[in-house]
């Protein structure tokens, strides 16, 4: 056993003149950012890809960004709103509603596309390297081209509410802070992502969860009511969904009315930083040995 | 010369079968065994990777204890057969997978062709495509750009470069495809047996450029082949893999002699189940002049074949017996041809002229057949041999290739 200590050290200090060493995987943890830099390249090309790819397909392609958010749209209209009659917070239904739908679906996006990658792209990753953290943030990025499509049909609902009507919608300074929510939301969908993603290659039924979970999350985060309207009990509760913040403070920002709290958005932020975190670790280790168990 | 690559001892192990119920508790276990401070109790079970023979265990070694070391500028030809690690190897160093045992230690940038036109895009042009594909296998935009004409031109679709892939016939694909790869500028160079890709001029091309690669740039390359021609044209050094393991390490020639002489190390046939054909070969085994057997000839010796065919009684036709010797690479050299008639059994002894094949390993093949309408038998590699050459004039040569044959050919001057 000593020899072999000994050779391990000899090993180390001979490494310092290599410029790559494989090793077991699970030996260290190695959050290779350098090389991460190096292919920042493929990085803008995979975005380009799915850019390109989606510019060429079909006309309606581009059109199902649209079409999926107004039927989700008028569905929480007639249910949430006609239905159910729960509180917008006395802001125009579409609008209300439209804006939860848009953020929630920015988040859901990252976190659906990314829980695939290791699946999706095994035929690409069994046959040659680069850092496997590439493809889910190239996918966090693509997904801001449909949100751009869906924040526009946010942005002329809002001028439209604005200008012509006399609702109460009150976009106002707040929007500055848009980029923050999406990169908080970018960031969140993506540590998320990455760890279903890590443990489905092994374990496929968590796939099915996913699709699922998503959805009873969207119930557990205020984009068909808003916070206010809920028991201070069950608002406390709700409060701890990191998602909350951001919904919350996006619809503040566009329609001026829902609960603006920066220690929220601030718990958000660390969250989804410890979150990313985390999945880099899990998922740093399920690269080195996946293609053997898919 | 320095050392490029350096593998020591490195191992990889498989579970076979598939990945069911079984696992979640196999990671418990083996979750239970680290927080113990134990060694993994799946790692010792492992066996040999032989996939002709059913293992006790569902964990296999598809490599074990591999060591080899790759110098600046060698083109070292990986060969084995279906099954031997060779793969598992170059994925290995690829970074496609990690060993489980064992460290590589690698000097340079490795880019690794396992295939070629990965990531292709259909929806994308061909000049999107280029650049994408590009970048997957290591490269810089501004070097994808500044070798973008000559890729092209490599190629041959200049003419479809703005059009979707998905429009190219699959040649055309390939082609791209390899052209990129083929650019790559790494200091070293994993290639599979990719080379069999498009028609037969564009493999040339596609071999012309390894060797380019290989000789004018000074680039390392590790190659893996079935294609004995292409490994042993490219390469300067081989390791064979059997098993897993690494059965022989030398020069090309040796490498690819030793591997192939393993192949069809045939010592004697024998088929004593018998056969429901008119006639069949019973038994073939080779020997002296003096009827003793053996497998290994000088070149001033007669290699005597010794055939003992069975008739069925009923059998009245005439026959022909056929012997065809071929060279080490399967190359068909000559064949000779006797008519025989008989039921029963019969024995036929062919004697092959001595001071005629050159040194290196032969196989036979030995058929029997009735000229123009029915082929009775036909024994592939039914007994192989190999000749030692202990002296004539063009033993010199040594391991060089010079042809199978010493012919005594008439030379004048004035």
């Amino acid at each position: 056993m000593g020899n072999i200590a000994l050779e391990m050290a000899s090993n180390k200090e001979k490494s310092e003149n290599w410029d790559l060493v494989i090793r077991p995987a699970g030996s260290a943890v190695t959050l290779n950012f350098k090389d991460i830099w190096k292919y920042r390249d493929l990085l803008f090309m995979f975005v380009k890809r799915d850019y390109v790819s989606v510019y060429k397909q079909t006309i309606l392609g581009p059109l199902w960004f649209f079409i999926q958010p107004v039927l989700t749209t008028l569905t929480f209209a007639l249910v949430f709103g006609r239905i159910a009659r729960l509180s917008t917070d006395g802001l125009p239904m579409l609008a209300f509603y439209l804006c939860g739908i848009v953020a929630w679906n920015y988040f859901a996006d990252c976190l659906n596309t990314t829980s695939g990658t290791f699946i999706n792209n095994a035929n690409i990753f069994g046959k040659v390297y680069f850092p496997r953290i590439i493809i889910p943030v190239s996918v966090v990025i693509s997904n801001l081209m449909k949100f751009a499509l869906q924040f526009l049909l946010l942005i002329m609902l809002v001028c439209y509410y604005a200008f012509f009507t006399e609702q109460q919608v009150q976009p106002n300074w707040l929007i500055v802070f848009t980029p923050l929510l999406l990169l908080i939301m970018g960031v969140m969908g993506l540590g998320f992502g990455i760890i279903i993603s890590s443990y489905t290659t092994k374990y496929r039924d968590l796939k099915f969860l996913v699709t699922f979970g998503v959805q009873l999350f969207m119930y557990a985060t205020p984009v068909a009511y808003p916070l206010s309207a809920l028991p201070e009990k069950y608002q406390n509760i709700l409060k701890w969904n990191p998602v909350t913040p951001i919904v919350e403070c996006f619809r503040y920002a566009f329609l001026g009315k829902g609960t603006f709290d920066i220690f929220m958005l601030l718990y958000a932020a660390l969250f989804s930083t410890v979150l990313l975190m985390c999945g880099m670790v899990v998922f740093n280790k399920v690269e080195k040995n996946f293609m053997d168990t898919v | 010369m320095k050392t490029v690559i350096k593998v020591n001892n490195i191992s990889k192990m498989y579970r076979l079968g598939e990945i069911g119920t079984g696992t979640l508790s196999h990671d418990l276990n083996r979750w239970f065994a680290r927080v113990r401070g134990k060694e993994d109790p799946y790692l010792k079970i492992g066996e040999v990777n032989d996939r002709t023979k059913q293992g006790n265990s569902n964990y296999v070694w598809s490599l074990k204890d591999i060591s080899f070391s790759v110098e600046e500028g060698e083109v070292l030809g990986v060969i084995g057969r279906n099954g031997a690690g060779k793969s598992t190897l170059l994925k290995i160093l690829s970074r496609v997978t990690s060993p489980t045992k064992g460290e590589i230690f690698v000097k340079g940038r490795i880019a690794s062709l396992l295939e070629v036109g990965t990531g292709f895009h259909p929806e994308l042009t061909g000049r999107e495509n280029v650049f994408l594909n590009g970048a997957i296998l290591g490269m810089t935009k501004s070097e994808i750009k500044s070798k973008f004409d000559e890729i092209v031109d490599f190629s041959g679709v200049e003419k479809y470069i703005e059009t979707p892939v998905k429009r190219y016939s699959s040649g055309m694909y390939v082609r791209l495809a390899f052209a990129v790869a083929a650019h790559l500028e790494s200091e070293i160079l994993i290639v599979d047996e990719v080379l069999a890709v498009g028609d037969l001029e564009f493999q040339k091309k596609c071999l012309g450029k390894m060797g380019d690669v290989a000789k004018n740039e000074g680039r390392t390359i590790l190659f893996v082949s079935h294609n004995m021609g292409a490994v042993k044209n490219l390469c300067k050094k081989g390791i064979i893999l059997q098993n897993g393991q690494l059965a022989f390490a030398g020069s090309i020639n040796e490498t690819v002699e030793h591997y192939i002489s393993s192949q069809i190390s045939n010592a004697e046939y024998s088929n004593e189940k018998g056969s429901s054909k008119p006639a069949y070969i019973k038994k073939a085994l080779l020997s002296d002049k003096k009827g003793k057997s053996k497998n290994t000839f000088d070149f001033f010796e007669n290699v005597k074949i010794n055939l003992e065919i069975a008739c069925q009684a009923d059998f009245t036709q005439s026959f022909n017996v056929g012997v065809l010797v071929k060279d080490k690479w399967g190359q068909k050299l000559f064949t000779t041809v006797n008519s025989y008639k008989s039921s029963g059994a019969l024995q036929v002894q062919v004697t092959l002229p001595s001071q005629l094949l050159l040194g290196g390993a032969y196989s036979i093949d030995a058929a029997l057949f009735i000229p123009g309408s029915v082929t009775l038998e036909y024994v592939k590699d039914i007994v192989s041999f190999t000749i030692v050459d202990s002296g004539s004039a063009l033993a010199i040569f040594g391991d060089a290739d010079i042809g199978p044959f010493k012919v005594d050919c008439i030379w004048e001057s004035q």
